[in-house]
């Protein structure tokens, strides 16, 4: 019989674990001794990172998305058809309309959702670019707005963390060109003691943001919105009035996760360094996730992604196990719109980013064209 | 009854150990435990320093070698 391999998720680190797979067994796959599902929400794949410049006009919708089935490897088994619960100990996976999938491995790579609704007048208050409709919206607003004060605003946990300053930065640039920043005060934000959980990145940010006169509140949690008010109030005891406000929300994993009991928030427990759920042999989990202590990223899926197909074959053609994840992560970093940097570090080296360049920025550009090639396992 | 929840921040640069503690605090009870491990120092004087800022509890800080363990009691 085959070796069935179920795949839950075609966000980033599903579709590349499914391609990559095919180009390594593919062979096995046509003479029918390994089979490889994909159960999914969507039959459009959709890039996230390319929402990051949806407010500001700089990117048409249409270049968002693929076909997933386009995106995906032919001798993948797609369905549309969300998986409603995740049985480890029988190894089988229900879906939305019914039907059951039996496993020998199984791939969770479900992703982060935002959570607006977790923090009290954040959905009534706030605008975020983290999904489309938010983008539209915030691109609509942004139109219209005139000037006053923007809160740019940081919550814990949250994908992309490089995100948020590219969003400010990218903000400033956008308005100075439209003439309303001596109009405007724009604030920054985060949940901890400095401008980024990153040192380095907090390093450059912080005298960027002073000299770019964007103020910034640390220790920030949020506790609540007023949007009647139109205040912004943190745990810590600090209050701020906004006209505009932007948030990036809290996220958790998809509910799935919480529903088949496999990790409070949605976070599944996983081995940081073997990627498999803990307390199974046969569990992968991929991409953001995980509960493991590094960033949400899609190079930290990408990263992930790789080591679990290299196992994978491993496993499923020798019996053996390939190798370790160490960590790594890599992250560009738009440092405003049209200069950029990069910075990358692993479970035992820290973090360390080049300067700015605009050279940067048209890789980043160049690599928002190639995340097509990389989930098609070509790069 | 309250619980400890222990989370193994060692080697996270990005998003870190306060970060990671701060997430984990919003997915406990009142009254909860949560145990940060951090290889990074920084984590023994930012941990307090958030913690008396918000109105958390500390626990104890304790050197284990080549990293720290910092336990906080959710208080709010
Ligand atoms: C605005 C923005 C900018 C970003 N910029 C960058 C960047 O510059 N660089 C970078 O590295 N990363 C960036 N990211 C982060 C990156 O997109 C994510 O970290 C990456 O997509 C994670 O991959 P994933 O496969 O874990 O999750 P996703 O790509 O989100 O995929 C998860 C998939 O699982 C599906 N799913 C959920 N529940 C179920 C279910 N029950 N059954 C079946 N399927 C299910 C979802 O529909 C989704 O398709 C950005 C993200 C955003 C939002």
């Amino acid at each position: 019989m085959a070796t069935r391999i179920l795949i839950v998720g075609g966000g980033l680190a599903g579709t590349i674990i499914a391609n990559g797979l095919c180009r390594q067994v593919g062979d096995e796959i046509s003479k029918g001794n390994i089979s490889i599902t994909m159960l999914g929400t969507s039959e459009t794949h959709m890039y996230q990172p390319g929402l990051l410049y949806v407010p500001f006009g700089k990117i048409r919708e249409k270049e968002l998305f693929r076909p997933q089935r386009k995106v995906l490897d032919k001798k993948i088994i797609f369905h549309v058809d969300p998986a409603k619960n995740i049985d480890v100990d029988s190894q089988k996976v229900t879906t939305e309309s019914g039907k059951v999938y039996e496993y020998d491995y199984l791939v969770i790579a479900t992703g982060s959702r935002i959570m607006p609704q977790n923090i009290p007048g954040m959905v009534e208050g706030a605008h975020w670019l983290y999904d489309l409709d938010g983008a539209r919206k915030m691109r609509d607003a942004l139109e219209a707005f005139e000037g006053g004060k923007i809160v740019v605003n940081v919550n814990a946990p949250h994908k992309c963390p490089v995100a948020p300053v590219e969003i400010t930065f990218m903000l400033h640039d956008y308005l100075s060109k439209k003439g309303l920043m001596d109009k405007t005060e724009i604030t920054y934000t985060y949940p901890i003691g400095r401008v980024h959980a990153l040192e380095p990145v907090a390093e450059w940010a912080k005298p960027a943001m002073d000299q770019h006169g964007i103020k910034y509140e640390t220790f920030f949690n949020t506790k609540e919105v007023d949007p009647k008010a139109k205040t912004i109030s943190s745990e810590e005891g600090v209050t701020l009035n906004y006209d505009f406000l932007v948030t990036i929300p809290p996220h958790n994993g998809a509910e799935i996760i919480t529903n088949s009991g496999l990790g409070d928030g949605g976070w599944v427990p996983t081995n940081k360094t073997k990627l498999l759920r803990e307390g199974s042999e046969n569990v992968f989990v991929c991409g953001d996730t995980t509960n493991i202590p590094i960033s949400k990223a899609g190079s930290t899926a990408h990263f992930e992604a790789d080591t679990i197909i290299d196992n994978l074959t491993s496993l499923i053609t020798e019996k053996r196990w390939a190798r370790d994840y160490d960590g790594k992560v890599f992250c560009f970093v738009e440092t405003g719109m049209n200069s950029g940097t990069y910075v990358w570090f692993d479970y035992n080296t820290p973090p360390n980013p080049g300067a700015p360049s605009q050279m940067i920025h048209w890789f980043k550009l160049a690599y928002n064209r190639l995340y097509w090639l990389s989930a098609r396992g070509l790069l | 009854m309250s619980e400890r929840k222990t989370i193994d921040a060692r080697g996270s640069f990005c998003p870190g150990p306060l970060m990671e503690l701060i997430a984990a605090l919003k997915l406990v009870q009142i009254g909860d435990e949560i145990e940060i491990l951090s290889t990074d120092k920084g984590t023994v004087n930012d941990v307090p320093e958030w913690v008396a800022k918000v109105g958390h509890e500390m626990g104890e800080i304790t050197e284990k070698g080549d990293h720290w363990s910092v336990v906080v009691k959710k208080a709010k």
